[in-house]
């Protein structure tokens, strides 16, 4: 009985937890744009959420790309389907693993950090000050960092799938023996532009869009002390991952199947 | 003697634990006033039911004549600028120089020129004591400085009202002397009106011309310190020379002590 | 002195960023193909599609102009419609021509080959909408036994 009344509860708290994160986003986003003022805010955001994270998407590209050039050619060689290594590996990273690897990285490295980074700012008053300043502090500090988060997230993921496929290519032409022109070849006559690397753009889109929001909204919220910020960083993490699982099912279905 | 800030008959509740039942008090202008009572009772509550971040479950909260808790987001934001706040923690904006963080409510709220605010900034940082230490970051003052530069921002604008949440509160001996001497000053030289939310009643005392003293969910005394001192009852004089016993009493509710001890070695 | 620095930083972000965007448009994607730009309709009707899907090429001689957009039944007779969608750049075929449903390689997907037909005064080219009517069908695994065996038994 009253595991029911806990599911029942924890329902309507979530619920109204996406309902709150809504309102906040809306109030960030929406509003009379101040260029002047934003720019050097998001400039600056840019550098902090998309910059920073560059070195750990690259890195972890070209590792996923040369261990699916590896695997994909030791699978597909038991078939004399070697040439089909360029396919299988730009495929592979342009439709999944480029949006949902790279999004599950930004949510560990950018997301926790905006979530710490906002929590401490409501733990230290900063936010208060600032409404008592009469600045808002949704426009001021969450929509820069909404926007940086939702720009920088699909341009990493198209380095993820570019240093990906060169690093299939290396291990593929140059340590294996794939011949160079049947790889790059038979890979341009199977990627098409709209229907793969659009549609892996979209999903990074999507993903950018809540992990952001996830890892803002947590911050926000976060109750203002250590054992508080720090329960919100692992939570952002937690649900931000979940939510970039599911939705690249739902997407690829939606896309592919 | 016109009052800045009223509060009227004023019901708040955070969730459902009432943390005010039927407040009253005034603040007079140009005054400094103290606000003191027991921990807990919801001091830094009142503050920010003053500049509008809590509405109140029922009542009435006046600031120079609106209505705080009836006014939209952009009339509430306007009259904002008029009041100020001083944060426990200072709440500097930690990737700022402290010129930087005096100078953002100049930047933000008026068109003026570089070299004016600069001007400002240096007089405002000036009064506090700190503008040699403009260039340096929030990370890098002590507590007491950090606390300054936070009233030198407070004051950038010039508002009717500052508002202090625990100013003293963990200070060193000489910070609380220098902090104690600026809010007394700013307020004789500013014309100001300050509230003071604290529990360090020499301190406080020392510099209040109105003092509020809360508890028990209500304001239990209002008046000069003298008036307090001569008139208070049992509870005020209890808090004002900090005895251990009294109306709020030393042991927590509990069952009868011999009892407790003994009760449980007893076989009926 | 701070702020160029970010600004320097962010710039080289987006510029690695649209490198890597050319990087795919270049060398990974498929930018010339056949379904860039215009394309005009036409459609076949066959007894069996076998594996074609939606989006499998259409080709002539190997060359991929055109693909599969919707495989439909007719409603009058049950047939299997298929509509194409091909290149502008390919028009003029003869109204003689052929479609078959081919494999490319031993397990590759099914495709549409066209053969253009012969080319005479009397016989018009293939507009927009219009129907090719030489058509051969996908061969059936079943049916290929079938005529085997029975050939075999005639021996």
């Amino acid at each position: 009985m009253k595991a029911i009344q806990e599911l029942g509860r924890n329902t309507l708290n979530t619920i109204r937890g996406i309902g709150n994160a809504t309102i906040m986003l809306f109030q960030a986003l929406v509003g009379k744009p101040q260029p002047l003022k934003m720019f050097p805010l998001l400039m600056r955001q840019l550098y902090v959420v998309g910059v920073q994270s560059m070195l750990i998407i690259l890195v972890s590209g070209l590792f996923i790309g040369m261990v699916l050039g590896l695997q994909g050619y030791t699978i597909l060689v038991d078939f004399g389907a070697e040439q089909a290594l360029g396919p299988m590996v730009a495929l592979s990273l342009l439709r999944e693993l480029g949006p949902v690897v790279t999004a599950l990285l930004f949510a560990g490295r950018a997301g926790s950090a905006l979530t710490a980074e906002i929590g401490l700012m409501r733990a230290t008053e900063q936010l208060s000050s600032l409404e008592m300043m009469a600045v808002d502090p949704l426009r001021r500090v969450i929509a820069p960092r909404f926007w940086a988060g939702f720009l920088s997230m699909p341009l990493l993921a198209f380095m993820f799938s570019a240093i990906g496929i060169y690093g299939g290519f290396v291990v593929g032409v140059q340590w294996l023996g794939v011949d160079d022109g049947a790889f790059w070849s038979v890979m341009q006559a199977s990627v098409e532009w709209q229907h793969d690397v659009m549609n892996g753009f979209i999903k990074s889109l999507v993903f950018a869009f809540v992990v952001t929001w996830i890892a803002l909204y947590k911050g926000y919220t976060a109750e203002p002390t250590s054992p508080g910020i720090s329960a919100a960083t692992t939570q952002t993490v937690v649900y931000s991952s979940l939510a970039v699982l599911g939705l690249d099912f739902v997407l690829t279905a939606v896309m592919f199947g | 003697m016109k009052n800045l800030v009223e509060l009227k008959d004023v019901y708040f509740n955070r969730g459902d634990t009432p943390i005010y039942e039927g407040v009253n008090l005034v603040v007079p202008e140009g005054k400094v006033t103290a606000i003191m009572g027991p921990s807990g009772c919801g001091k830094t509550t009142l503050l920010r039911l003053i500049g509008g971040q809590l509405k109140p479950t029922r009542g009435e909260v006046h600031f120079a004549g609106h209505q705080v808790n009836k006014l939209g987001r952009s009339a509430l934001f306007d009259l904002r600028k008029r009041m100020s706040m001083l944060f426990q923690s200072g709440a500097l904006f930690s990737e700022m120089t402290v010129f930087d963080n005096v100078a953002f409510p100049l930047r933000e709220h008026t068109d003026l020129p570089e070299n004016i605010i600069a001007t400002v900034v240096k007089m405002k940082l000036d009064s506090v004591g700190l503008r040699g230490a403009a260039h340096l970051f929030p990370s890098e003052l002590s507590g007491g400085m950090a606390r300054r530069a936070a009233l030198a921002r407070s004051i950038a604008l010039d508002p009717e009202l500052i508002m202090y949440d625990e100013p003293f509160a963990g200070q060193d001996p000489i910070s609380m002397g220098m902090l104690v001497k600026l809010i007394r000053s700013l307020n004789s030289t500013l014309g100001l009106t300050s509230i003071v939310v604290s529990h360090d009643i020499h301190e406080v005392m020392s510099i209040a011309d109105h003092v509020c003293i809360m508890a028990n969910k209500k304001i239990v005394a209002q008046g000069s310190p003298e008036q307090l001192e001569r008139e208070g009852n049992e509870l005020v004089l209890q808090f004002l020379h900090g005895e251990p016993d009294g109306p709020v009493p030393f042991h927590y509710p509990a069952a009868d002590y011999a009892e407790d001890l003994l009760g449980s070695g007893v076989r009926r | 002195m701070e702020a160029r620095k970010i600004e320097l930083l962010v710039g080289v972000f987006i510029t690695a960023a649209i490198a890597a965007l050319v990087f795919l448009a270049m060398q990974v994607a498929n930018t010339t193909g056949a379904l860039r730009g215009e394309t005009y309709t036409l459609y076949a009707k066959f007894d069996n599609i076998g594996g074609l899907k939606v989006r499998s090429p259409v080709k002539v001689g190997g060359v991929v102009v055109g693909r599969v957009s919707s495989i439909t039944l007719d409603s009058e007779y049950f047939e299997p419609v298929v509509e194409m969608k091909i290149s502008v750049q390919y028009k003029g075929f003869p109204d003689t021509s052929t479609a078959s449903i081919l494999t490319s390689g031993l397990l590759g997907e099914q495709y549409v080959g066209l053969e253009p037909g012969f080319i005479d005064d009397g016989v018009m080219t293939l507009e927009d909408g219009d129907q090719i009517f030489m058509t051969n069908s996908a061969m059936v695994l079943e049916n290929l036994i079938g005529q085997f065996l029975f050939s075999q038994g005639n021996d």
